[in-house]
């Protein structure tokens, strides 16, 4: 026969066979699709999650203070922790592998930001210079808070660029421009981005020691931020428990108050979010494995009932003179030409509908962002079940296509 | 063109050989046309079967047109059955999801003849049958008679030089068993050698020679004058008529 008479007959059998052709494309394209869509949910959760916590250093530590929760040494609950500048010095002798610190102040008294006639209500704070590294602020403009600002408490910003945008939208540049802060003036140093949330775009950062010289701050701070650098969770987690003992005598708290200081450790945090993803992604994979074995097995016994159905058509046609070789071809040939086609199929719904979902979802979704198929991994499956169907039609059709076609003519239709 | 000399044929039930056929000899010349008679059971259809290698023998030597058909492999069984011979059955054996033509196209599709000759001449043998105007009716679509016209058009098509027909009116009735009879005869007529398998007396009768089996042997063989119902007016009304 040559190869347009089998594709005639390969295309005549599959048409006349509708049910059958449609349960078998289906269970092909059901498991390609679905475990395209799993693979991109997988990643689009993955994605969101390693975008929502890229925004800040991935090892640092914040230490937030609270009200007491317990009586202790005297104190009533419901008492109010201050932090003050003398625990950056603590915590420098605590913790001698935090790299980088800083502090974090919010003025008590008016600080609304305003350029001319213009204002804005955004939010002020007073940092140290490693804030940068620990918030992962990216300079767009001029430069950050350095030492000498500290030191000298100079009067500077660095704004965020919704503030440019707002205040000094008609400007080339606001860097040198004065910026009111209530009643104090302000130079513009540099602007920034962020990739974190809009909010973090809102934000004036001005050196920490001015901060607290102009907007009565006196030698207290709101909370620390530092990072540990290069060590284990278990030693980072070790030092953060230490400084907390010693935060609490400092500051007559009971160690075990879980409302006076809240810790977080974003190193050890990361680490388990890590995990937790790396466990979605195995579970979705499982589920992905699951379908397209579903898949497998359904091509295989759709196959299968195939192949005895026609145990008796074998056995005319081998009466009019068809060769073993070219039944078992003629099996193989559709369960091949079924298999590529629904799995194609499959393959480009999945697709679309991931592309579909990447459109109308919006650019942020918090834990759900640009959902992806790995293309490869799309063709492999397909492949694999192409060679399932394969597979599953080759042993039946080769012991159909070698009985006696006496016997096959004698089976039941 | 058939030779078979003590062939012996047993099938196996449970551990126990039953005997189906005895050391039966038997020489058909080309051109004739055999009936071979026997009660159920007597070997009749396991002689055809050996005859269209559709099955193996146990002993002896079947030589069709001087090739010994001994242990072939699939692959050669198929070719010498598309190349020699033409089945015709009891139960019809048509695909089933294939139309008329496309069932008596089949053989020489499997002969490698190209799509518009092959369309051509099963259209030529299905006009000999009478079924021209039924050719793209499904098998379900067709009546008794008419699937076995089929059937025989499609056993025409490849101009087999040897047919061999098993019971192919056991299914039919009167009237439509003339009609496939004088198809048979006139396909013998044209040259084809014709063994008829069936358990009917006359259609037994319509025979050149007729052989008798008993207990999986030979038990007579005579050369007789065929009766030919030549008041066929049924039959060729049936024929011409296309509805």
């Amino acid at each position: 026969m040559t190869w347009l008479d089998r594709w005639r007959e390969i295309m005549a059998t599959l048409a006349r066979r509708k049910l059958r052709t449609a349960l078998t494309a289906l269970s092909v394209a059901w498991g390609i699709f679905m475990l395209v869509v799993l693979l991109a949910a997988g990643q689009g959760l993955s994605n969101g999650a390693e975008n929502a916590f890229a925004d800040d250093a991935a090892n640092s530590v914040y230490i937030n203070p609270g009200r007491t929760r317990m009586a202790f040494a005297g104190h009533g609950p419901r008492r109010r922790i201050q932090l003050t500048n003398d625990d950056l010095d603590l915590l420098a002798k605590a913790v001698p592998i935090a790299d980088r610190t800083s502090a974090r102040f919010r003025p008590r008294t008016d600080s609304r930001a305003s350029f001319r006639d213009r204002q804005g209500d955004f939010s002020v704070m007073g940092v140290h210079p490693d804030h940068q590294f620990l918030e992962k602020t990216t300079l767009e403009e001029g430069r950050y808070i350095n030492d000498a600002d500290i030191q000298d408490r100079r009067k500077v910003a660095v704004i965020g660029l919704a503030v440019a945008q707002r205040l000094f939208r008609d400007l080339e540049t606001p860097v040198g421009e004065m910026l009111n802060l209530g009643r104090n003036r302000f130079r513009v140093i540099g602007t920034f981005s962020d990739t974190g949330e809009q909010r973090e775009q809102e934000t004036i950062y001005i050196p920490i020691t001015t901060a607290q010289l102009a907007f009565a701050g006196g030698n207290r701070i709101d909370n620390i931020v530092f990072s540990v650098g290069e060590t284990s969770v278990e030693e980072s987690n070790a030092l953060v428990e230490d400084l907390h003992r010693r935060l609490a005598e400092k500051h007559s708290f009971s160690p075990v108050d879980k409302g006076a200081l809240r810790v977080f450790n974003r190193h050890e945090f990361y680490q388990k979010l890590g995990k937790v993803l790396w466990g979605i992604r195995m579970f979705v994979w499982l589920i992905g494995l699951g379908t397209i074995m579903a898949g497998v097995v359904g091509v295989g016994n759709i196959m299968l009932i195939a192949v005895k159905e026609r145990t008796r058509e074998f056995g005319m046609r081998k009466a009019l003179g068809a060769t073993p070789r070219s039944i078992v071809s003629m099996v193989l040939e559709e369960a091949l030409v079924i298999t590529t086609v629904s799995g194609y199929i499959g393959l480009v719904a999945g697709v679309a509908l991931v592309e579909f979902a990447k459109r109308i979802l919006p650019e942020d979704t918090g834990f759900f962002r640009e959902p992806d198929v790995n293309i490869g991994v799309g063709i492999a499956a397909t492949v694999v079940l192409i060679v399932a169907g394969l597979a599953a039609g080759f042993w039946p059709a080769r012991r159909a296509a070698r009985i006696n076609p006496i016997e096959a003519l004698r089976a039941e239709a | 063109m058939i030779h078979l000399e003590g062939i012996t044929k047993s099938y196996w039930l449970g551990d126990r050989p039953v005997p189906v056929l005895r050391d039966v000899d038997l020489k058909v010349s080309e051109g004739e046309m055999v009936a071979i008679m026997g009660s159920s059971g007597s070997g009749k259809s396991t002689l055809l079967n050996i005859l269209g290698i559709l099955d193996d023998y146990d002993e002896g030597a079947y030589t069709l047109d001087g090739t010994l058909i001994r242990d072939l492999s699939e692959s050669k069984a198929a070719v010498y059955r598309n190349k020699f011979i033409g089945f015709v059955f009891q139960a019809f054996n048509l695909l089933p999801l294939k139309s008329a033509v496309e069932n008596v196209e089949l053989p020489l599709q499997y002969r490698g003849m190209p799509r518009g000759e092959r369309h051509e001449a099963a259209m030529a043998a299905l006009e000999k049958v009478g079924l021209a105007a039924r050719a793209e009716h499904l098998p379900s679509e067709l009546s008794g008679g008419e699937k076995q016209r089929v059937a025989i058009a499609r056993a025409l098509a490849s101009k087999p030089r040897l047919i061999l027909a098993d019971e192919p009116t056991g299914a039919l009735d009167s009237r439509t068993s003339g009609q496939v009879m004088e198809l048979l005869e006139q396909a013998n007529e044209e040259g084809a050698t014709m063994i008829v398998v069936t358990h009917e007396a006359d259609i037994a009768a319509r025979c050149k020679r007729l052989v008798r089996i008993r207990d999986g042997q030979i038990w007579q063989d005579n050369v007789q004058t065929p009766i030919r119902i030549k008041e066929s007016a049924p039959a060729a009304e049936g024929v011409t008529q296309t509805p």
